[in-house]
């Protein structure tokens, strides 16, 4: 802040002006460009326009006509949805845990978390297939949640412990005096204070699981549990020689709707500064 | 109401420092109790052993009459108020302070009537309905006392409740806590490392150094007949002048000139053994300029002459600080006093003196004056163990 202060006036805010806009163009232009194609005809789709000069919604139509796109999309909520319950969940838990009591293993707890988050996903897919295989876990929702949990949950233990080493120790303490058990001063005092924390965490956890390709394409074989990313790899044309750039394009953008609806539901909740008032000025 | 009883309660920290020890406290029902020392003595860790939040590692706690040391917090009943407020940023002020009710599951109706009176008792009433964190300081600290008084506990512990307000608003809360204290006539334990808090508010005064409880009596009593140099050191402001001295034949020498002692003094310096060497200590009201005095009122103490280094007017009275030339008194006491008043100013040069002159005494800055000093009302301590050997007993 100290430094935007100092360099305050019109200039440096005509260069930040145009550094955001840099990184906004560059980080909007692929988006821009797959919005763009999905609305392309199938003669103009090659055609290298940014702005489609025959726009069309015959994309849109053709993926909801098929049961395989919805399917997916059903599959894809339902899975990430869940998968993120139980990683908060229990991220909370152990976060709290980890941030405020001592306990034995507490240094080897967050040794393992870290590593979890370290291991190439790629080296455990044929492990994984093999073991799910013989446990009937292949191809069914609980095959894609629980990895999802394990690789979530070093991600879930680690925002959430930094947002519970932020909530004042003494306010806990202070619930303690007023009469509160450990679970009431955690339900009434923590939990609303760390509920910035929490929806943060609510969304990292939901984007990987959403975006999750890998695992989606290698433990699942039908519709029953195949999710969109997985999904659109298996996308054909309305026949065999059509190319299905356009109707990719037009899952991609449908797909990402409920990831911006998802972080707008949440962020309202992302009240910064909360804290404030606890203790002292 | 309660009485509260310490019984030899020791505290060791799970990393092996400890924090208090062998503390024997007997706290009257109804009594307003100080615990006052220099940083680190242990006074938090006390106060947070009486409310469950540290576990004793050894000792008891009596609260009237019955062993609590191993009761939760929440089955105490005892309200804390924190140093830093510890108010629940998400609740508002209304909320905060009937939090504790809540808990306890009192009817609604109640619960509003209770806030809105002690709102009513702190000047909180058109406050209630903002968040903690639109309150200014003195506000918010008036909400932990809410919180505190809204549900009649058996006592109160405060841990330096008003160390974060500035210095005129410390005054003013100083007051209101002591009124509301007496208001209420709730046991209360009141923690803080300002010596003037602790002489003003407190019935009785607890005096803490390294875990160990140094002396404990009301104000007056400490002031007036300290057991050692770290509590005279410590209780008053300005604080107890120390110089050393030696005993011979009835006669103090000290770097403010040769005296006899009284024989009051002389006779409790002989029953307790006092060595040759001594610390004496001299509290600042003992001084006179000695032009106001007659002769036969300058008969009774001793008398030097010492150039003038700094002269404050106070309008009633004058405080004038001198350098008299020889050995500083020295001790671990003292040492310890000094870094814990964080003074500086190394006086290699000689001993720093500080005096309560009348405002007629016609004392100026630089010029030169004759102090005289009450030599009945000095008090002298052994420099080896800091005992008062002066000490009436
Ligand atoms: N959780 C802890 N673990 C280990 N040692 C501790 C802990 N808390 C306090 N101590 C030690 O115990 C001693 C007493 O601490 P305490 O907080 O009671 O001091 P205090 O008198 O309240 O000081 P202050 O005026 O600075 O608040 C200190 O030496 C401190 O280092
Ligand atoms: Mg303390």
């Amino acid at each position: 802040m100290a430094v935007i202060g100092a360099t305050s006036g019109t200039g440096a805010k005509a260069r930040w002006a145009v550094l955001d806009v840099i990184v906004v163009v560059y980080a909007l232009v692929p988006v821009l460009w797959i919005v763009s194609l999905s609305f392309k005809t199938k003669e103009t789709i090659a055609d290298g326009n940014f702005i489609p000069r025959s726009w069309t919604l015959q994309n849109y139509k053709d993926i909801f006509t098929t049961n395989e796109f919805l399917r997916a999309l059903f599959n894809s909520i339902g899975i990430a949805l869940i998968a993120t319950a139980i990683a908060v969940v229990l991220g909370t838990m152990a976060a709290y845990a980890i941030a405020r009591l001592d306990f034995p293993g507490k240094q080897a707890l967050v040794g393992v978390s870290l590593l979890i988050a370290m291991f190439p996903q790629v080296s455990l897919v044929s492990p994984l297939f093999e073991m799910e295989r013989s446990l009937g876990l292949f191809d069914t929702w609980p095959g894609l949640i629980l990895p999802y949990i394990t690789f979530a949950l070093p991600l879930a233990i680690y925002t959430l412990s930094a947002f519970f080493r932020e909530i004042p120790w003494e306010l806990e303490k202070a619930a303690k005096m007023d009469g509160a058990t450990p679970a009431q001063a955690f339900r009434r005092v923590i939990a609303p204070l760390a509920a910035p924390g929490v929806f943060t965490t609510a969304i990292l956890v939901f984007i990987f699981c959403w975006n999750d390709f890998l695992f989606a394409i290698s433990l699942t074989s039908t519709e029953a549990s195949r999710t969109v990313p997985a999904a659109l790899s298996f996308f054909t044309g309305s026949s065999q020689f059509e190319d299905p750039t356009g109707t990719i394009s037009a899952a991609a953008v449908v797909i990402t709707i409920p990831i911006i609806l998802f972080v707008l539901f949440f962020q309202r909740r992302i009240v910064a500064g909360l804290t404030s008032g606890a203790v002292k000025g | 109401m309660a009485e509260i009883v310490l019984d030899k309660v020791t505290k060791r920290y799970p990393d092996g420092a400890l924090a208090v020890s062998d503390v024997d406290i007997t706290i009257a029902d109804g009594e307003f109790i100080i615990l006052v020392g220099p940083s680190g003595c242990g006074k938090s860790t006390t106060l947070n052993m009486i409310a469950g939040l540290e576990d004793i590692t050894t000792g008891e706690l009596r609260i009237d009459g019955q062993r609590v040391n191993e009761r939760a917090p929440k089955d105490r009943d005892i309200a804390m108020v924190f140093q830093s407020y510890a108010l629940y940023p998400h609740m508002s002020v209304r909320e905060n302070m009937a939090f504790p009710l809540r808990l306890a599951k009192v009817d609604k109706d109640t619960v509003t009537k209770k806030v809105e009176e002690a709102a009513r008792i702190l000047d909180l009433g058109q406050h209630l309905d903002r968040k903690p964190g639109n309150l200014s300081g003195g506000q918010r600290q008036r909400v932990a006392m809410g919180r505190a008084i809204v549900r009649d506990p058996k006592a109160f512990l405060m841990d330096e409740p008003l160390s974060n307000l500035d210095a005129k608003l410390r005054v003013q809360m100083r007051t209101s806590v002591s009124k509301l204290q007496r208001r209420l006539g709730t046991t209360t334990v009141y923690v803080t490392h300002d010596q003037t808090e602790a002489m003003t508010l407190g019935d009785r005064v607890v005096v803490m150094r390294g875990g160990l409880v140094q002396q404990i009596g009301s104000p007056q009593f400490l002031y007036e007949q300290p057991k050692n140099l770290f509590v005279a050191g410590f209780i008053g402001s300005p604080s107890m002048n120390f110089v050393p001295g030696s005993l011979e034949n009835g006669q103090l020498s000290t770097p403010l000139g040769a005296f006899p002692l009284t024989d009051r003094i002389r006779s409790l310096v002989e029953s307790a053994n006092a060595p040759r060497e001594v610390v004496v200590g001299l509290r600042p009201e003992h001084f006179e300029d000695a032009a106001l005095l007659d002769d036969s009122a300058k008969a009774s103490g001793g008398a030097f002459t010492a150039t003038v280094d700094v002269l404050e007017s106070m309008g009633s009275d004058k405080f004038a600080y001198f350098t008299v030339d020889g050995d500083t008194a020295t001790s671990a006491e003292l040492d310890e006093l000094a870094a814990d008043l964080g003074s500086t100013d190394s006086s290699d040069s000689g001993s720093q003196l500080v005096t309560r002159l009348s405002a007629a005494s016609a004392a100026a800055e630089g010029a030169s004056l004759e102090v005289w000093f009450d030599s009945d009302k000095i008090q002298i301590f052994d420099p080896q163990d800091g005992r008062n050997l002066t000490l009436e007993s």
